[in-house]
């Protein structure tokens, strides 16, 4: 498949809501972050959310994993409404849920195989032997099995990032959540992160769920966007459908980006791509 | 004044809500026993805390030990009773400052640490994906952590008074030749198991848990970027060094106090 | 660092602290010596103890052989009674033998101090020792010099 053909599935409309969230506010301090926010995400796609920096974007991904609590409205995750559940249940939920940090956040004092397999350690009893086959291959998916004996800070930012990915994917979750996976790397790393993301979605039974102000790469891989500003969605809709909008709002987002590209060879074949001949 | 009156207020408000949350993370970390699997996760800590701190504290009591006998000495003597060096030294060791300069040692070497650690955990996200995880950071770092410092902090204090009157015999009986026998027994005579090592040790027990406590609070509390991890653990050293020198006088006057 | 090392060290580390525990109960405690050893118990009336405390030792020519453990008030005679423990070795102790509060020192602590007899009867565990100089106080010392040198 060739990345840069946005191909949305047809099965959308009736794939089942996986996290849905339904007039979500939240505050910090004296600033509202999310006023009235509302939306869902559909079961084994990959939907993004993005927007301006600080607009919450990372705020939403720890509301969505309980980590913080919303002063009203409902995030249901799975069925289970997660401002409600108990400190037990929750840690029960996130299991199943694997959450890609913009820092990776790998844990600095154990080798990048000790950190795949840190979850499987603390949550299964399986033999030793077993934890070796699953850990190599979550590190062979990510491309880094050979790096398994070294330390994080041994580790360039990509590979720190897909180390993580291998890590948040130990348990295989059934929802995973990426936080601006794209940011802060170089193009080639870039590239790897795209196609991994992409290519894990196909793979597995998995709903992606990408936070990011990297219009382009985002558009790239997404079945479903929404566009986030002032606390609340301001347009939503397949990559297609979004391009086309002319809105005002929309428009404003895409010119008035700090960092991001201006999309303007848009739908072009994906320079990244050409560059690793990367197909799958 | 109103201002003044108002900042005051929300300092001490501040305060307050900061000891009450690490009160909440202190019993929810120890709130589930350890299980066995936690023991490695405890072994490690008692080598990071304890062992670590060991040669700091071995130097320490050393030199502590070896001035206490000069001192004692130089005044005894003058009246005859140098014998008594012996158990000046104990009762100061056992007693005040084995308990006391343990704890302010372990929270420049150990307390400091631990709040870097951690707060470096923070700033790097460690703990919210251990969260995400569904791995309670409570139990997996704090817990062994704040045992770690319960079981060291009597261990190192024992060391430290056992070196101390070593060292003081070393100067006072081989160097300054005070009779040995004399110097022995008056320690044998007057240094009660429970009244003088029992109780410094109920001390040091105290002191560990409150400077472990601080040091993971700080760590856990501090603001995730690198002014925030070093000031966090500037707060370590004082707020502990306070707390131990506050606490000793109280434990003092409770446990040794009919005056 | 490897796991194995450092439970080594560990392991290490709580020997350490439990031999400085011995060190401190033996040594400069010395709980053992007072242990399951067979002792004399013996009392001894002072008409003034001034600043003895119990555990305070007990010797003969210069040799600790025992322990005060513990001191009393006889209400009838208004005198203190003091309770020896003395090694169980020491079976010819004569019946007169002294007792005396002595001080270690100018500024020492007070200890008994026991002084033969010669007697051919020994003193049995439970005895009393009636041959007594109590202690020595300073302030008594002072006034009676003071008094003294009054009267001249």
């Amino acid at each position: 498949m060739n990345f840069g053909h946005f191909v949305p599935r047809e099965t959308h409309s009736i794939e089942s809501i996986l996290i849905e969230i339904e007039d979500l506010v939240y505050c910090r301090g004296d600033s509202v972050i999310f006023n009235g926010l509302s939306m869902n995400v559909p079961e084994n796609q990959i939907t993004s959310i993005m927007g301006p920096s600080g607009t919450g974007k990372t705020t939403l991904l720890r509301l969505i994993g309980g980590q913080l609590h919303p002063e009203s409205g409902q995030i249901r995750v799975m069925g289970e409404n997660v401002s409600t559940l108990s400190r037990a249940g929750l840690f029960e939920l996130r299991k199943k849920i694997g959450l890609l940090f913009q820092s990776s956040a790998l844990f600095t004092d154990l080798t990048v195989f000790e950190n795949v397999a840190f979850s499987l350690r603390v949550h299964t009893k399986l033999p030793e032997i077993l934890i070796q086959n699953l850990v190599l291959m979550k590190l062979n998916s990510v491309g880094l099995r050979g790096a398994r004996d070294l330390m994080p800070r041994q580790l360039s930012g990509g590979m720190s990032r897909r180390v993580a990915l291998a890590r948040a994917l130990a348990m295989d979750p059934a929802l995973i959540m990426y936080d601006e996976p794209f940011t802060g790397q170089d193009p080639i790393a870039m590239g790897v992160v795209v196609s991994l993301i992409k290519a894990l979605n196909d793979a597995l039974p998995i709903t992606s769920l990408l936070v990011s102000h990297d219009i382009k790469e985002s558009l790239s891989i997404s079945d479903y966007v929404y566009i986030i500003s002032d606390g609340r969605v301001v347009a939503s809709g397949s990559p297609e459908v979004l391009s086309g909008n002319r809105s005002a709002k929309v428009s404003q987002f895409l010119q008035g980006l700090p960092d991001g590209p201006v999309p303007f060879h848009y739908p072009s074949d994906d320079f990244v791509n050409d560059i690793l001949g990367v197909t799958s | 004044m109103i201002r003044l009156l108002r900042i005051l207020g929300q300092q001490a408000l501040y305060r307050f809500a900061q000891i009450g949350s690490a009160t909440i993370m202190w019993s929810s970390a120890l709130s589930n026993m350890p299980r066995r699997s936690d023991f490695p996760l405890f072994v490690s800590q008692m080598y990071v805390i304890g062992v670590k701190s060991l040669v700091l504290i071995v130097l320490s009591a050393f030199s502590i030990g070896a001035v206490l006998a000069l001192q004692f000495y130089t005044q005894l003597a003058r009246f005859g009773a140098e014998t008594t060096v012996g158990v000046g030294v104990a009762m100061v060791l056992l007693r005040e400052l084995g308990p006391v300069v343990t704890a302010l040692l372990f929270a420049g070497r150990a307390g400091s640490a631990i709040t870097a650690e951690i707060g470096l955990m923070n700033a790097t996200d460690q703990l919210s994906s251990m969260e995400m995880m569904g791995v309670d950071p409570l139990r997996r770092i704090v817990a062994p952590r704040l045992w770690a410092g319960f079981f060291c902090m009597p261990m190192l204090a024992l060391i430290f008074s056992a070196v101390g009157i070593w060292s003081s015999a070393l100067v006072g009986v081989d160097w300054l030749g005070i009779e040995s026998v004399g110097f022995w027994a008056g320690m044998l005579d007057n240094v009660e198991i429970w009244e003088d090592i029992g109780k410094g040790t109920v001390k040091s027990v105290v002191f560990g848990v409150i400077v472990t406590w601080i040091a993971v609070f700080q760590g856990y509390d501090s603001e995730p970027t690198s002014e925030g991890i070093s000031s966090a653990t500037t707060r370590t050293v004082i707020f502990s060094s306070v707390a131990v020198l506050t606490l000793d006088f109280f434990l003092t006057l409770v446990m040794y106090g009919d005056f | 660092m490897e796991m194995r090392t450092i439970e080594i060290t560990v392991g290490a580390f709580v020997l350490a602290s439990a031999f400085a525990l011995a060190f401190l109960a033996v040594k400069v405690s010395g709980v053992a010596l007072t242990g399951n050893e067979k002792t004399i118990i013996l009392h001894a009336r002072f008409d003034e103890v001034g600043g003895l405390s119990s555990r305070a030792k007990v010797s003969m020519a210069g040799v600790t052989i025992g322990r005060v453990t513990a001191i009393g008030i006889d209400p009838v005679y208004g005198e203190a009674v003091v309770t020896l423990e003395i090694d169980g070795n020491l079976t010819a102790l004569s019946l007169d033998t002294g007792a005396k509060i002595l001080t270690e020192g100018v500024l020492g602590g007070k200890y008994v101090g026991l002084v033969p007899g010669a007697d051919e009867e020994f003193l049995v565990s439970g005895d009393t020792i009636s041959n007594t100089q109590g202690a020595f106080l300073l302030e008594n010392l002072i006034g009676e010099f003071v008094t003294s040198m009054g009267d001249n």
